[in-house]
């Protein structure tokens, strides 16, 4: 059997994996996938702590969670093809209107 | 080392190399199928905490539509050219890296120094969890309402994402 805490480190280093790729990374559509993988080690530690402690709600956590990322993707997909119409770009440096 | 460890470690290491090389590489349609193969290595994972239903969900929904859908945008926007998108490390660039390698090194610490009395064991009725069956009583049971929102929030999602991506007709 593979303890509990294994699955944690791996959930939070994938946590920081996205959590460096949103920061450095500039390329919107990148910066997105990093945090639709943010949203997948939440669900790998929600899952491990459903499995091990015998309580189906964490299962049901991540059933919500992954409608609420499928809406996500398909808004903020929405969101990036209206920005590239208007400006051109992807690049979240030149999208800079609402910078005060 | 059992099968059991084997295909644990096997499928945590391919999930970790797939997200970092997710982060580094230039091309975003490289980016996405690292992304796919990270999908599927957790579901791979969701299958070894017996969460059959959820890994089939994670293959179906993420890695099948979802991932689509971000290749799609992708190819539409045609992106090839990286020279438009150059990225230079500034200031902000270092601290966002210092930060994130410390935050890495925080939960390696803790790992390493944790107590011993961790949980070792699945529980018992884990096996019996995961399935379908079990997994739609509980849905409509106990998270019927939450799950009767959730059609108003896709309603609402594909709404918005079809006014967002429309072309602006003549006003």
């Amino acid at each position: 059997m593979i303890p509990l805490d294994y699955y944690l480190v791996l959930s939070a280093f994938m946590f920081c994996v996205g959590v460096l790729g949103v920061v450095v990374r500039r390329n919107a559509i990148i910066v997105f996938m990093s945090i639709e993988l943010m949203l997948n080690s939440v669900n790998l530690s929600l899952i491990a702590f459903s499995s091990f402690l015998g309580d189906p709600t964490g299962q049901m956590l991540v059933f919500f969670v992954m409608t609420v990322a499928a809406a996500e993707a398909a808004v903020g997909l929405a969101i990036i093809i209206a920005l590239f119409r208007n400006k051109q770009t992807v690049n979240i440096d030149e999208i800079n209107i609402l910078k005060w | 080392m059992s099968f059991e460890q084997v295909v644990f470690y096997f499928l945590a290491v391919l999930a970790a190399f797939s997200a970092v090389m997710m982060i580094l590489q230039r091309n975003p349609v490289n980016s996405a199928l690292y992304l796919i193969l990270n999908f599927f290595c957790l579901g791979g994972l969701y299958l070894t905490l017996n969460a059959q239903f959820i890994a089939m969900v994670q293959v179906l929904v993420y890695a099948g539509a979802i991932m689509v859908l971000f290749l799609f945008v992708i190819m539409l926007l045609n992106l090839g050219d990286d020279r438009r998108l150059r990225e230079h490390l500034g200031l902000r660039m270092y601290l966002g890296i210092g930060f994130s390698v410390a935050l890495v090194l925080e939960l390696l610490f803790i790992f390493l120094f944790r107590s011993s009395n961790s949980a070792v064991q699945q529980s018992a009725n884990a096996a019996e969890m995961g399935t379908v069956e079990y997994v739609g009583k509980v849905l409509f049971t106990r998270f019927l309402f939450p799950f009767e929102v959730t059609s108003l929030l896709l309603l609402a999602a594909i709404v918005g994402a079809v006014i967002l991506a429309k072309k602006k007709t003549a006003e």
